[in-house]
């Protein structure tokens, strides 16, 4: 039993900021430390937030446009790296975003725009999350790779298919889980990022994190822990939902 | 032919994106370390060491070093309630492991600065902490706990936390438990062979957890400004500040190399003691 004490403490602390932040979000007062009182009208006030509508669009955007670009070139990028080279270099440069930190790659980008003038906007920072995201579509698709047969694809090409017959009827079908994983990843990466956006969105665009970050800066109110509530339920919905998803699949 | 014509589709659009997005902007980056900052902000392209001496002067020194500590602090901490935590999960029945490993991973898809701003509502002067110190009578005043490196440490810890967890779990499953009950057998008692046996079979994975907490922790600079209040500047609070306020992005860059300069050592490190451990030539 004294054993198992670290492992309560690390969900003890792992829980109470949440329970906390959510309890405080039923506060009628508005003061999201002391409680006085059940209400809902701090949602209410979330719900006519005009910033926080913009936030959330603009993520949205940036979010579904990198995924789109990331899952595309992440998944021939994977097929790629996998069965077309052996270059340590490309396979490096696959990977970097992954480990390099976000802070690095941010001022990169705020360089290289400001270099070839490209004005800042949402744009600038949805081509900014595909980088990452190419990378995380391209690391989950090359482990679905590596459980693959390279066999099945000899066998299409012995039979007269040609490399993009065989790419679109046998690779694309047995790399479908890892590639809608990967785009997943992607997405939720986007969703959540910060530190890239930060440095990428032009004033007039901020993204939902960035709206986040300004709200907690000017200070503290109940409203953000209404939203984080939201966004809580949210996560935790769909992780519950992608979990449920994947033993069902698997099982069939 | 053919076959080239192939793997130019397959990589070519990928790697020109990243070479595009990523390579040519780092190497900017790295390029702007040798230049000057103009009067108004912009760049003069006049070499000099000036952004170097001055990253090693003792004002900025001192920011490394406390970056250093505080992530080295939080690395600590996260090994100690992450080992055990992990040892633990690892032995438990199916179903409950994986409701821990969900539980483990949840708060950590939560946003980021939602998790931050957290624990400012739990350590604020009013807030939850402070609270319950002075209604059990602990203290009189609250206590200063926000805007202080402990803070910072906190907040980092509960951000990357589950990220030690996660690598030691994966290492501490596969374990045989009959190398245990061999060296019980052989008379070693359980302090004994947890450090012949357990704790060089985990090493790979300690090491692994340690860079996975201690690199994100290195840079942030959402952390200690929410939680540190200004107090206490990180190297990433630095990098944010020469090119967002100060605009002189030179000696940005040059903090970022050196800041990406240390993660490299540590990775290399990394990697050779991952190679050493396991006796692996490929690893």
């Amino acid at each position: 039993m004294l054993k198992k004490i670290p492992f309560w403490i690390t969900y003890v602390f792992l829980y109470v900021p949440i329970v906390v932040v959510v309890a405080m979000s039923f506060n009628a007062g508005d003061s999201p430390y002391s409680w006085s009182g059940f209400s809902f009208s701090w949602y209410a006030e979330l719900a006519k937030d005009e910033q926080i509508r913009i936030g959330l669009g603009n993520t949205l955007l940036v979010a579904t446009g990198s995924t789109v670009i990331a899952t595309v070139l992440g998944t021939l990028l994977a097929v790629g790296l996998a069965r077309h080279t052996r270059s340590k270099i490309l396979d490096a440069i696959a990977t970097l975003p992954v480990i390099l930190p976000d802070i690095v790659l941010a001022i990169g980008l705020l360089a290289f725009y400001s270099l070839i003038q490209l004005t800042l906007g949402l744009y600038s920072v949805l081509l900014a999350h595909a980088v990452f995201g190419t990378a995380a579509v391209a690391a989950v698709v090359r482990t679905r790779l590596n459980g693959t047969d390279p066999s099945l694809e000899e066998a299409s090409r012995d039979l007269g298919a040609n490399g993009f017959t065989t790419f679109l009827r046998i690779t694309l079908p047995t790399l479908a889980p890892g590639i809608v994983a990967g785009a997943l990843l992607a997405f939720t990466l986007s969703v959540d990022e910060f530190v890239i956006a930060f440095f990428t969105a032009g004033p007039q665009s901020p993204t939902l994190p960035i709206v986040i970050y300004s709200m907690v800066r000017f200070g503290v109110t109940p409203e953000i822990n209404a939203l984080a509530t939201v966004l809580l339920a949210v996560t935790f919905t769909a992780i519950i939902a992608a979990a449920r998803l994947t033993r069902l699949t698997e099982r069939r | 032919m053919k076959r080239s014509l192939e793997r130019l589709t397959l990589l070519g659009p990928g790697l020109g994106y990243l070479t595009v997005l990523m390579v040519v902007p780092l190497a900017l980056v790295l390029s702007y370390t040798i230049f000057q900052r103009g009067r108004f902000g912009g760049l003069v392209y006049e070499p000099t060491t000036e952004n170097f001496l001055r990253a090693v002067d003792p004002l900025y020194l001192d920011v490394l070093v406390t970056s250093v500590e505080i992530a080295g602090v939080t690395t600590v901490l996260a090994l100690l309630l992450g080992f055990p935590t992990a040892y633990v999960i690892a032995r438990l029945p199916g179903k409950w492991k994986t409701i821990a490993l969900v539980g483990l991973v949840l708060p950590f898809w939560t946003n980021f600065l939602i998790r931050t701003y957290a624990w400012i509502v739990l350590l604020s002067p009013a807030g939850m902490i402070n609270d319950a110190l002075t209604g059990w009578g602990l203290i009189d005043e609250p206590l200063q706990l926000l805007y202080t490196k402990p803070a910072i440490v906190a907040g980092l810890l509960y951000a990357y936390l589950p990220l030690m967890v996660l690598p030691l779990f994966a290492a501490l499953e596969k374990q045989d438990d009959q190398l245990l009950e061999a060296a019980a057998n052989l008379g070693a008692r359980p302090a004994k062979a947890f450090l012949t046996v357990t704790l060089p079979l985990t090493l790979p994975a300690v090491i692994t957890g340690c860079v996975f907490v201690f690199v994100p922790s290195i840079g942030n600079f959402v952390v200690p400004e929410l939680l540190g209040g200004g107090q206490t500047a990180m190297v990433g609070n630095l990098i944010r500040d020469q090119f967002l306020k100060a605009r002189d992005w030179p000696f940005g860059a040059t903090l970022a190399l050196i800041l990406v300069a240390m993660l490299m050592l540590l990775l290399m490190l990394q990697a050779w003691s991952a190679r050493r451990l396991t006796g692996d030539k490929n690893a």
